[in-house]
């Protein structure tokens, strides 16, 4: 499958009255056609900054985007203006974004129809009738019961999951290249959660959409993504196929996010939780070297003398950043 | 300690709460919000029990009701084996010192302005009037029971990381040596490696010192995993309770059997080829509740009388009670 988008070398610093934060330093990735791509890590680990780096939606200052390139049909986004017409052009047409918060991504003040309608008389220059109907069209199609009646309520009508639908509908509404779900589903319910997913597996399917899913939960992509990146502290630090890093995961971060967290059926008696020691790094001043070292198990000589790892390869599609080879100690 | 005892802690009868609903100019009661509709069920000594459902199912309500932090419309609360459900809250008080609560997020269930000392001493001051220099000794023990050191007495809640965070709230909840602890979706708010941490010192603690806990989480994954038994609530009633391991086994309630399925299990060849039950629509409102069987407008297997009569909790073989008709 051809590459649809690709950053290379991505680094996105915020200046902070306590310091430089390098909240993405040096993050590479790919996005090739027809592809769920879940990108997993936790709060602060520079996931989501990746994601709006490239949409541009970085607020400047504090924000900076150090360096970096993100090639899509072509062009270099970030070389874009971010209140330049280009960038608008494909933001929220080729490049559309699903936040995590429903209530505060949609506005209160408008209904529903305005904030549906809008993206397609801006992109499609739909006029105000055929964007009326094609807005009925596109929430339907998302599963909304009653659409008509309901094209003139207020988000606060809607409930949690409901409003989610409605951003899926936006965001799908000028037929994206890529559609970016920034933790689409850790506000709502477990059965929403699932009902969003499954919708948004078959809206891709059908309008041959690429995905990227944001998430900080591992179980939530196992079931959708083809490849998936984990992020910790600003960097990617695995990345491959769902199956390698999901049953043969290598670096040690991977390996411990997979064991802290029980699974379906497991009981105390069953299996005794492997946390992992420690806390997540603070962004200011870090080390030069592997930022994972406080908390690995795995630890040797070298990763306290050397600086951290770049990514190597471990297998078809499979990159690691670590010097330890996890298989042999495993 | 370790020994699990028959005895019941606490038992929960026809638990029913009902918040009213007031509208117009006279703020006249037009109808109820049905957070509990007659719940019962029971936790023995030394056990963990696990509450789960979706948010406004009512397990919250549950859990407060029982630390007598609302007045329940009806029903017994018996906490070793003296009704609680109507004493006046004179009499509450006291009582508290052998319940304790932990709540979901350790940045809003702490004061940003007291120190961790005054934290996890407050309820010792309430109850027992220490003087201080036993409170720093008491403080220093609790703080490193939880994992803390005592070295952190004098810091304020920002100071702390969100997991050393819960872990204060922890040490408050253990003050006074309860007996009964209310967990409150107590890791929803922290990162999933720090989750882990916390799951194993509330185990630990209730090995070493013989706690019992009701855990409420909207979590099954994490609930099936701390729990001896796992009851499920929709919309204000249990549908179904058993151990925990039946639960996942052997799930009978078709709420249950939709649950189960939309836990993300973290494996793609196992989750490729799962058969999903994805739920239709959504939880009705608790004013307006359907009649007969709350779950029916959702269920693939309802019929006539599940419209009309609800289904009680009944045993279906070792304490496995399911409430409905078609199984």
């Amino acid at each position: 499958m051809p590459v649809l988008l690709d950053v290379k070398n991505l680094r996105t610093y915020f200046h902070t009255h306590r310091g430089l934060v390098k909240a993405v330093d040096g993050v590479s990735f790919h996005i090739s056609e027809k592809e769920i791509v879940g990108l997993v890590g936790e709060s602060g680990c520079g996931k989501s900054v990746s994601m709006l780096s490239v949409m541009q939606l970085i607020a400047i200052p504090p924000g900076q985007i150090v360096s970096g390139s993100a090639m899509f049909d072509g062009h270099d986004l970030l070389k874009y203006k971010p209140k330049g017409d280009e960038m608008r052009a494909i933001r929220g047409s080729k490049i559309a974004m699903i936040f995590q918060e429903p209530m505060t991504s949609l506005n209160p003040v408008l209904t529903i129809a305005r904030q549906v309608t809008e993206t397609l008389e801006l992109h499609l220059k739909m006029d105000t009738q055929t964007a009326r109907k094609r807005a009925v069209e596109l929430l339907k199609l998302v599963g909304i019961p009653e659409a008509e009646g309901r094209l003139d309520s207020y988000p606060h009508q809607f409930s949690g999951g409901m409003r989610q639908r409605v951003m899926i509908a936006i965001a799908l509404s000028c037929n994206p290249k890529i559609l970016i779900a920034d933790e689409p589903t850790t506000a709502v319910d477990v059965t929403t959660q699932a009902q969003l997913l499954e919708l948004m597996q078959e809206m891709v399917n059908r309008f041959n959409t690429s995905l990227v899913i944001v998430t900080h939960n591992l179980g939530v992509v196992a079931r959708y993504a083809q490849r998936i990146y984990v992020m910790y502290a600003g960097r990617i630090v695995e990345s491959g196929l769902s199956e390698d890093i999901f049953l043969r995961p290598l670096h040690p971060y991977t390996i411990g996010l997979l064991k802290c967290v029980p699974q379906l059926g497991e009981t105390k008696s069953d299996r005794e939780l492997v946390p992992i020691s420690g806390l997540p790094p603070n962004l200011i001043k870090m080390p030069q070297t592997c930022a994972f070292l406080p908390r690995c198990s795995f630890v040797t000589e070298k990763c306290r003398l050397e600086p951290w790892p770049e990514l190597r390869s471990a297998g078809e599609q499979h990159y690691v950043s670590c010097y330890v080879d996890t298989r042999e100690i495993t | 300690m370790n020994v699990k005892q028959d005895h019941n802690l606490l038992e929960i009868k026809n638990l029913k709460m009902y918040f009213p609903i007031n509208k117009g100019l006279l703020r006249r009661k037009v109808g109820d919000i049905k957070a509990i509709d007659d719940i019962s069920f029971d936790i023995r000594e030394n056990e963990t029990l696990g509450l789960v459902g979706e948010s406004g199912c009512g397990k919250t309500t549950t859990g407060r009701c029982i630390l007598r932090l609302y007045q329940p419309t009806s029903g017994n609360i018996i906490f070793n084996g003296m009704d609680i459900s109507s004493i006046p809250e004179k009499q509450v008080r006291p009582l508290r010192s052998h319940m304790g609560a932990i709540f979901q997020d350790p940045f809003g269930s702490l004061n940003p302005r007291q120190t961790a000392r005054t934290i996890a001493g407050m309820p010792l001051i309430v109850h027992h009037m220490l003087n201080k220099r036993e409170l720093d000794d008491k403080v220093t023990e609790l703080l490193n029971l939880v994992g803390l050191d005592s070295s952190m007495m004098d810091r304020v809640p920002h100071e702390f990381s969100g997991g050393q965070r819960q872990r204060l709230g922890i040490a408050r909840a253990l003050a006074c040596r309860p007996s009964l602890l209310v967990c409150d979706e107590p890791i929803s708010a922290l990162d999933v490696s720090i989750q882990a941490q916390i799951i194993n010192l509330l185990e630990e603690l209730q090995k070493n010192l013989g706690l019992t806990y009701l855990f409420i989480a909207h979590d099954l994954s994490v609930v099936q995993h701390i729990s001896d038994r796992v009851a499920v609530m929709y919309l204000g009633r249990i549908v179904e309770i058993s151990k925990s391991k039946e639960l996942y086994q052997n799930p009978m309630h078709p709420y249950t059997k939709a649950l189960l399925s939309a836990v993300p299990i973290p494996n793609p060849v196992i989750e490729r080829t799962r058969v999903r039950v994805v739920l239709k629509g959504e939880v009705p409102s608790p004013a307006h509740p359907p009649e007969g069987c709350h779950f029916h407008p959702r269920c693939e297997i309802a019929t006539q009388d599940c419209r009309k009569e609800r289904p009680l909790l009944r045993d279906v073989g070792s304490g496995h009670e399911v409430a409905c008709f078609r199984v």
